[in-house]
């Protein structure tokens, strides 16, 4: 009886939240980060569903937090993609790797001997090791 | 309360085989669902495709959806459906129509390195995870009969949440000015 007993839906939620982090960590587009931390909040409305239904002595309580955390999900989003329209607006990309404004002091071609900046210079078709 | 017990007896027997078919059944769809769930998470965060990542996250909000329903929540359950597959996934489409062609691969992801420190890393993250709700003592539930109805949501929410309640309203009211005026906002002339 997995669906009577509370373990099941913390894992569940934990492999949303972990999911949802590496989405986030790993992801180069806005979007793509934007629909992880999504995520991250599902699995946390998971949780406080779980420990409503099996621990809360007034049950309604974790209902209202979940439905507020949905909420503040969906103001999120909206503020995202909004900011996303703007920023194709302006700079005509929406790719994180050519918005590098104020890196202005460091040459675009740089040599490829400095390491430390590598990862922020390439462009999205390059292989990086 | 019942069925907890029910579920205590069924493990401590030696998983004898004493459930009806309707549990089954149940068991069976709580099992879909949970497969949902994980399989849009993955299919989320591991596609090159962006169309697809809103795909995946949608196939988990309706895992979610349905873990809902099984949490004695149906309200909760469309809530999800209504909130996160209707209105969130929508305005996530919007923004990756605006920008990118719908089957661009848009990223390249991590790779070599940072891949194989990435993903042990977050394996380790959720089995850690798993050992501490599995080594946790849970406090005993609470007894007697509990109203998981919408009628006392709606009451707590204008009760005892009523701040909160009006709170979230306004936020979300701000939230849509805010974005109208981010996106109305004149273009920077150069």
């Amino acid at each position: 009886m997995l669906s009577q007993d509370m373990k099941t839906y913390l894992v569940v939620a934990a492999f949303l939240l972990i999911i949802g982090v590496y989405g986030v960590v790993q992801r180069r587009s806005f979007i793509g980060m934007l629909i992880s931390a999504e995520l991250i909040l599902t699995g946390a409305g998971l949780n406080f569903m779980a420990f409503n239904r099996f621990m809360a002595p007034v049950p309604a309580v974790g209902q209202v937090f979940t439905l507020i955390i949905m909420g503040i999900a969906a103001a999120e989003t909206a503020i995202g993609v909004s900011f996303i329209l703007a920023v194709y607006r302006q700079f005509k990309t929406i790719d994180p790797i050519q918005l590098n404004e104020l890196q202005e002091s460091i040459p675009h071609e740089a040599p490829e001997d400095d390491q430390v900046l590598a990862p922020c210079r390439r462009s999205p078709g390059d292989k990086v090791a | 309360m019942d069925a907890l017990l029910r579920a205590r007896v069924f493990f401590r027997s030696g998983m004898r085989f004493s459930m009806s078919w309707p549990d089954i059944f149940l068991e069976f769809v709580f099992g879909l669902f949970v497969v949902l769930t994980v399989c849009g998470g993955l299919l989320a965060v591991r596609t090159q495709i962006l169309m697809y990542t809103v795909l995946g996250a949608a196939v988990a909000f309706l895992g979610v959806a349905g873990l809902f329903m099984f949490l004695n929540s149906t309200f909760l359950a469309m809530m999800q459906i209504l909130i996160y597959l209707g209105a969130i996934c929508i305005v996530l489409v919007f923004g990756i129509m605006v920008g990118y062609t719908p089957r661009q691969v848009a990223e390249q992801g991590i790779r070599g390195q940072n891949l194989l420190l990435a993903v042990p890393a977050c394996v380790a993250a959720v089995v850690l995870l798993r050992s501490a709700v599995g080594r946790t003592i849970w406090p005993a539930p609470p007894d007697g009969q509990r109203d998981f109805s919408l009628v006392a949501v709606g009451r707590q929410l204008l009760e005892q949440y009523a701040l909160a309640f009006e709170l979230i309203s306004v936020l979300l009211l701000i939230a849509i000015i805010g974005a109208i005026i981010v996106v109305t906002v004149k273009e920077d002339p150069r």
